[in-house]
């Protein structure tokens, strides 16, 4: 028996028909198509996952579809402008080599605007400790916090 | 910005990014094919058990279940290739028992693969396999690496082909010289090591699509691996009898590897056979806990290791002996790890003139075993750097003093475990990372730690490795059922934009910014006119994939040798259309120029004149700008350097802060900087990971797997890492590669461990602490110290 939501997702106005147990990072992935999202472990801990749910960073696969009635999600794909430009978190990460498979970024780039963004972070201890539940494998975290600060930097302009 | 020295050598920004930066990276599980079904591995609950029954009726009639396959349907195919023979000391052959595509009649892992849903969603394959009626005999599991072989008397036999559960016993290097060097040293410093078992955890669990087409009478695969050609080869023609030239293997968007995604595994093969008798495309993506149950893991070696000195100080002898833990079956590359990659290293930087190194590989109720970041290397530089630096302390030198006695400085050097290294200078190494480390500074950084009541220490490691495994030749003779060449191939468009086909793989690496840098610098034409094409056996022509730090080294030359032909034609047309003597022609900056005149011609023109041949040279040349070539080197690349950690630790809780860490590597030649610090970063953090945090559990008694998620896996996170002082830009280029480069993903792997548990001995002032050092390991050998 399906549930009837409705929510904006990258700015555009969604309705759609979800079982009651879809978490909201398979609607995501699976109902819409929006692949930069993430699946990366089953214990809320990687947060490869994390898009925003009403300017917050959210673990999509810790929210069922169905929590997200009304809200407003953003995904990796609806963060840079609608003319292509990077957002300067996304630029960042770029210029700093912040990412290399790629597979943690999107979570990490989420995660990284919002840590700007409601808790201030700046300095690199802020920012470890802040990134401490996104999970990266192959950059050891040296460039990530580089770019974040530098992010941080750029979106303080 | 000259145009021969334009790319090399500069931070080129990598053009990969702004795909992963938007979301539009396509990996795997990205890939959803029109009919989609999905699949549902049921895995088994036992570390050792036999199948009394297995009853799928139930399973098979629930909704939207479409097939379900079990070890009966692949009694007639061939069980999963070892890629490496590894003979005893005896010369007789290692035990090879089947590694079937699902089990056979018995479970030998938690997490073996008992059988596979196909159904039309996953929830529904899931809910199947739970009707799957399963009679389990279970048998007392073989666990521990340091007793396995001990265990044969139990009737324990993970295998019945290897009733004392020996795969092999090998050994390499002077046995009765390595003894004589013992017996007559002044000094013998003894160690025992337990390198810790390892899961990789590549961010992008692993994952499959395959389809078949009736028509065509071919399969294609959609493949989260590192080596797409490797995986098609070993598929087709060892397991499934499938003709290559019917199946398309495409690794797209890797979410990182790391080793795991090498081997050709039981999932992706069960798929591709379903595939034909489903008629649709069936896709699998492991979760994670799965992952830890089945990904082949990493390390899990028990060593013990006597290394014998005079009286100042110089090496004259090691003995290593060595228990290597299999895991369950053989990995595509397991045999070759703790031998091949492992007892040819332990030289190390040093003139050891006496080794002997004998290796024991055993099964056990595990998960398989294979090739992890450094993959052997790791495990022996862990050994060798840490028994030198525990030596240097038992004989009251200073580590740095100690391992400059015994550097080899001249070169080609024979060891006397079968490498030859080809250039190096270790010392300028050590020099520039004790600058860099500050190690002047130490003894006051100790004194205001002690002050704190902590404790702070400086540990050394001065690694070498061999990467690029060759010549196949020698490989072949050492046991390799591989060739481990590369290909490559330049395609020149007629208007002089180029594609590359290269078969090394890129799931991190940065190749289509590094190999288009590379070829840029030699057609000198701009980057954006190149493109790099990997990852699809339909498109690239052949290619051995990407691990053990070769891509650039092994493939990077293949696309050089492939662009020197395209010149070498474009020589040809160029003295056409300027009437000049073939030998007459140079090419620079993107043209070709006669010699000693104003005259010539660009790049662009003579592809064009390729494409169009109207006035063209027919009777000596065929019309086209496109070649290839396969590389197989003529030896490995040596990358070297020193690691130097510090760290402070808490006495009181046991918790290590590692302050400073500190990478100075010879890589050679360096084509892009960022990407080579970034990859230097990565292994750093894996390395440290290893030394601190992450250890794969199984239990003794049971073989349940302990730290089968990140709730109990130790992951580095960014919390746990310092930032790190990388420098790479001193080198000694190869010899013997046209780029002069020797491989940079795993050395800060392979360095750092030693490193970091030499400093925490030194903190603590005590012989040994067991990897990973947690805050438990440590309080104790503090409390012990005191």
């Amino acid at each position: 028996m399906g549930l009837q939501i409705t929510l904006t997702v990258n700015g555009e106005p969604v309705t759609k028909t979800v079982e009651a147990n879809t978490l909201l990072v398979s609607f995501i992935r699976d109902t819409l198509r929006l692949t930069g999202t993430h699946v990366g472990c089953d214990t809320s801990q990687c947060g490869a996952c994390t898009v925003h749910v009403n300017g917050r960073a959210t673990k999509s696969c810790g929210m069922l579809a169905a929590q997200a009635q009304g809200a407003n999600v953003t995904t990796i794909e609806g963060l840079a402008a609608a003319d292509g430009t990077l957002h300067p978190m996304q630029a960042a990460f770029k210029a700093c080599h912040g990412l290399q498979c790629g597979f943690c970024t999107p979570g990490m780039v989420m995660s990284a605007v919002d840590l700007v963004q409601h808790h201030g972070c700046r300095s690199e201890s802020q920012v470890r400790e802040a990134l401490e539940g996104n999970i990266c494998r192959c950059t050891g975290y040296h460039n990530i916090v580089k770019a974040v600060q530098q992010g941080a930097a750029a979106m303080a302009q | 910005m000259n145009a021969r020295q334009g790319f090399i050598g500069q931070k080129v920004e990598r053009r990969e990014d702004g795909r992963f930066l938007t979301g539009k990276g396509q990996y795997t599980d990205d890939i959803t094919l029109q009919g989609q079904t999905h699949a549902y591995f049921l895995r088994s609950p036992y570390a050792h058990a036999r199948i009394q029954r297995l009853d799928t009726s139930a399973a098979a009639t629930a909704p939207g279940v479409l097939g379900i396959f079990t070890g009966e349907h692949f009694k007639a195919v061939g069980g999963l290739p070892c890629g490496w023979l590894i003979n005893n000391l005896d010369g007789s052959p290692m035990k090879e028992p089947k590694h079937p595509v699902l089990a056979d009649g018995k479970v030998r892992y938690v997490g073996d693969r008992v059988a596979m849903v196909v159904a039309q969603t996953l929830d529904q394959a899931q809910a199947a396999a739970a009707l799957i009626e399963v009679d389990y005999e279970e048998l007392p599991p073989v666990v521990d690496t340091a007793t396995a072989k001990g265990l044969s008397a139990a009737g324990q036999a993970v295998h019945d082909e290897a009733p004392d559960n020996l795969c092999y016993h090998w050994g390499i290097g002077d046995k009765d010289g390595t003894a004589a060097a013992l017996a007559s040293a002044a000094h013998v410093t003894t160690l025992q090591f337990r390198n810790n078992r390892l899961i990789p955890n590549a961010m992008e669990p692993r994952c499959a699509n395959a389809s078949y087409d009736a028509n065509a009478d071919s399969y294609t695969l959609y493949v989260s691996n590192q080596n797409p050609h490797v995986e098609r080869l070993l598929m087709c023609a060892f397991v499934l009898g499938i003709p290559e030239h019917k199946m398309r293997v495409v690794a797209p968007d890797v979410g990182g590897g790391f080793g795991s995604k090498i081997y050709l595994y039981g999932e992706e093969t069960a798929l591709v056979f379903a595939s034909k008798t489903i008629k649709r495309p069936i896709k699998w993506t492991c979760d994670r806990s799965e992952a830890f149950l089945s990904d082949a893991h990493g390390r899990d070696h028990v060593s013990h290791a006597q290394l014998a000195l005079d009286k100042d100080g110089r090496f004259l002898g090691l003995k290593v002996d060595t228990t290597a833990n299999m895991g369950a079956y053989l990995s595509t590359f397991s045999t070759c790890i703790p031998t091949i990659l492992h007892a040819t290293l332990l030289a190390g930087q040093y003139k050891t003139p006496k080794i002997w190194c004998e290796i024991q590989a055993v099964f056990t109720n595990t998960a398989p075993v294979d090739a992890y970041r450094g993959a052997g290397r790791p495990e022996a530089t862990y050994l060798l750097e840490r028994i030198v630096e525990t030596a240097a302390h038992e004989l009251g030198l200073d580590p740095a003093e100690i391992r400059r006695r015994n550097f080899i400085t001249e070169f080609p050097y024979a060891t006397p475990v079968g490498l030859t290294y080809d250039t190096g200078d270790y010392d300028a190494t050590m020099r520039r990372a004790i600058e860099l480390a500050d190690v002047a500074g130490f003894a006051a950084r100790r004194a205001a730690s002690q002050a704190k009541g902590l404790k702070r220490g400086l540990g050394y490691s001065a690694y070498i490795e061999a990467c690029g495994i060759a010549p196949s030749s020698v490989a072949g003779a050492l046991g390799a059922r591989a060739g481990l060449f590369e290909a490559g191939e330049v395609r020149v468009h007629p208007t002089g934009k180029v594609t590359i086909f290269t078969g090394s793989h890129s799931h991190g690496q940065g190749h289509e910014t590094t190999f288009a840098q590379v070829v840029a610098d030699k057609l000198g034409i701009p980057m954006d006119d190149i493109s790099i094409e990997h990852g699809d056996t339909g498109k690239v022509l052949f290619g051995m994939g990407t691990y053990g730090s070769r891509s650039l080294s092994v493939g990077g030359t293949a696309i050089v040798k492939a662009v020197d032909k395209v010149i070498a034609k474009g020589k040809k047309i160029a003295a056409h259309l300027l009437e000049a003597a073939d030998t007459d022609i140079v090419f620079e900056g993107g043209e070709f120029k006669v010699a000693g005149t104003d005259k010539k011609v660009p790049f662009a023109q003579v592809s064009l004149t390729a494409y169009v041949p109207h006035n063209f040279p027919h009777d000596k040349l065929e019309p086209g700008l496109n070649e290839n070539a396969f590389y197989d080197p003529s030896n490995f690349t040596y990358p070297a350097g020193t690691y130097i950690c510090e760290v402070e630790i808490d006495p009181a809780t046991g918790h290590t802060t590692v302050e400073r860490m500190t990478a100075v590597d010879d890589f050679g030649n360096v084509i892009n900087p960022m990407i080579v610090e970034g990859q230097v970063h990565g292994g750093l953090a894996q390395g440290i990971g290893q030394a601190l945090l992450e250890h794969g559990v199984y239990d003794n008694e049971t073989g349940q797997l302990l730290t089968g998620s990140y709730m109990d896996y130790a992951m580095p996170r960014a919390d746990d890492l310092p930032s790190f002082t990388v420098e790479t830009a001193q080198g000694t280029p190869c010899t013997h590669n046209p780029l002069g480069v020797k491989g940079c993903g795993e050395a800060g792997a392979i360095g750092s461990p030693p490193a970091v548990i030499n400093a925490i001995c030194h903190a603590l002032g005590v012989k040994d602490v067991a990897m990973p050092a947690t805050p438990y390991t440590v309080w104790q050998a503090a409390r012990a110290a005191r």
